[in-house]
């Protein structure tokens, strides 16, 4: 096939370290279009790429310039990333302009990049939360409005525009080599805080492995919603010490105690709006996506770990 | 880690590490499962258990035969001695059977995932959140459950109420039909005898945010204990109402029932 057939595809928030791998994965069958509000992301020579934030009228030109077949919406402003206000105008507002643009130029595929983080971390979640129980992240804190509005909004054109054909995922704890998330941060980091006497069970996914779901799912286009995670678990203390973290003990009681400890501390490693899921579990059933996509992972959790581990050896981290 | 390493060593035997090692219970690569069950854990959980099991109250136990090599199940049990005793003793008597060791799931109130340290610590060795939607996705992972469906109506009777079964929830009964798992009834003699209770405290239970505050010995008495394990039951569904569920679950209440007075019948005393 030669370049000028090669259908094409928008990927957003191209400059990060899952993208990169998405890209990579998908540059010789597909004429990849770089969009990353950041930056302007230099890839392989002839790749069109753009810094442009999506609700800007500017983002429009991309799609009357291309013909757009699919768009890969990974571009998020991450959770630690400016105020909640903003991060609501880039996510949420700049997701609707989008869709709708993708809407108006008749685009056939649509991938958005949720996260586990909109189920919530309540003490009574049960284990293995399948993607029709309710999303209750908002209930803790008005910094996770943005993460569930987002959702919200990909669900409504879902059934709106079935053309779209819009598929959702929502990954547990993406981390590996260039991950930037909260999550990764803190595994990178030497000490680690950790809530006294709680130590939830987590999930994590490696960014090479997200990166093929993500493929996969845009492959064979089967709409919907999908969780995405391993079929193994390890509890949060264990996790950042298997990384080469040396455990900061910080008091979980009384309840605002935590909050008011990482406030101060200021980590962008360790939000406050986030102490709740390190305090309790939530454990996601990447089953459906499984048998969906015929997908398994292929990284293993040591694999993740050993990454942070022999990169604090070498003095890297 | 170096705690629970450290424990390991000194309390497990390599007995109770092959036990445990024959039991099939599917755990990910660093000995968790989704519940946060911990394979380590549970090891110094049976060990630290045993010398109450067998030592302080005695435990007999008939029917272990009954129980299948694997696949899910659901064990119903009658409840009482105040504290959750008789659960911890139905899971040690699975975990050391010597016809089809399981791992036992016991369900726990709401309360405990709050608790520091505590909740953790029930989840490692198996314990979860009681929950609907836990229990079905443990029974579709073919686990063993264990469901006291009295509650705490059952846990916290009186004296005067000792072995009369109390009403039993519905909840067990269209989980094991959605879920196709069998159910084995068991009757439990002896618990009733740990914390024999006069009466409660209501006003003070309700005070401190309690289910029930029992006026009893403050330490359980070692009564010896019998767990009868009875013969697994198939129930098909659907079940249409509620009537249709309340009728099935009194025919698992009518067999813990003889199970519990057969093992009256045959025990010779409280403490022998």
């Amino acid at each position: 096939m030669s370049e000028v057939e090669k259908p094409e595809v928008l990927i957003t928030g191209a400059g990060g370290a899952l993208a990169q791998n998405v890209i990579n994965q998908l540059k010789d069958q597909y004429r990849v279009v770089l969009v990353d509000f950041r930056r302007r992301v230099q890839f392989d020579e002839g790749m069109s790429s753009y810094r442009v934030e999506y609700n800007k009228r500017g983002f429009e030109d991309i799609f009357r310039k291309h013909d757009i077949q699919a768009v890969i919406h990974l571009g998020r402003m991450g959770l630690y990333e400016s105020t909640h206000r903003n991060r609501y105008n880039h996510n949420v507002l700049g997701t609707q302009r989008l869709l709708d643009l993708c809407h108006k130029y008749d685009v056939h595929q649509v991938i958005v990049l949720s996260t586990f983080f909109v189920y919530g971390a309540s003490p009574y979640n049960s284990a293995l939360i399948s993607e029709d129980q309710p999303l209750k992240a908002s209930e803790l804190t008005m910094d996770l409005v943005d993460s569930v509005e987002l959702e919200n909004l990909a669900n409504i054109y879902l059934w709106k525009y079935p053309e779209l054909n819009i598929t959702i995922l929502r990954p547990c704890n993406i981390a590996g080599p260039g991950v930037l998330n909260s999550m990764s941060l803190l595994l990178s980091n030497s000490l680690a805080p950790v809530l006294i006497g709680f130590s939830p069970m987590m999930q994590f996914i490696h960014v090479e492995d997200i990166a093929s779901a993500i493929v996969v799912a845009f492959k064979e286009n089967h709409p919907g919603i999908y969780n995405v995670a391993n079929d193994d678990w390890i509890s949060y203390q264990e996790a950042v010490t298997q990384c080469g973290c040396t455990r900061l003990p910080i008091p979980s009681a009384p309840e605002g105690v935590p909050f008011r400890i990482s406030k101060m501390l200021g980590l962008k490693a360790w939000p406050s709006y986030l102490i709740n899921y390190y305090k309790y579990p939530v454990v996601i059933d990447g089953s459906l996506f499984n048998k969906t996509f015929n997908f398994k992972p292929k990284r293993s959790l040591d694999d993740i770990f050993s990454y942070y581990r022999e990169k604090k050896a070498l003095g890297i981290l | 880690m170096k705690i629970r390493e450290f424990l390991k060593g000194r309390l497990v035997s390599k007995e109770t590490d092959a036990i445990v090692d024959k039991i099939p219970k599917p755990v990910g690569s660093f000995g968790y499962d989704a519940w946060g069950f911990n394979t380590d854990a549970y090891k110094i959980g049976i060990s630290l258990f045993r010398p109450i099991y067998e030592k302080y109250f005695r435990v007999e136990v008939t029917g272990l035969e009954n129980i299948p090599e694997d696949g899910r199940l659901l064990l119903i049990a009658n409840h009482s001695g105040q504290l959750p005793i008789d659960g911890a003793l139905i899971g040690y008597a699975l975990a050391t059977s010597p016809h089809a060791p399981r791992a036992v799931r016991a369900m726990i109130e709401r309360f405990f995932p709050q608790a520091p340290f505590i909740g953790n610590i029930l989840n490692e060795v198996g314990a979860v959140l009681g929950d609907p939607v836990n229990c079905a996705k443990m029974l579709e992972r073919e686990e063993t459950i264990v469901v006291f469906p009295e509650g705490i109506r059952g846990a916290g009777k009186p004296w005067s109420q000792r072995y009369k079964l109390q009403r039993f929830g519905l909840g067990f009964m269209h989980l094991a039909v959605q879920t196709n798992t069998p159910i084995i009834p068991v009757g439990i003699v002896g618990c009733e005898e740990t914390m024999p209770t006069l009466f409660h405290l209501n006003g003070l239970a309700k005070l401190l945010g309690i289910p029930y505050l029992p006026v009893t010995s403050p330490v359980p008495l070692p009564a010896k204990v019998h767990l009868h394990f009875g013969k697994p039951m198939v129930f098909e569904g659907p079940i249409e109402t509620e009537d249709d569920a309340a009728i099935n679950v009194e025919r698992v209440k009518d067999e813990i029932n003889t199970l519990i007075q057969k093992g009256l019948e045959t025990r010779n005393g409280w403490f022998s």
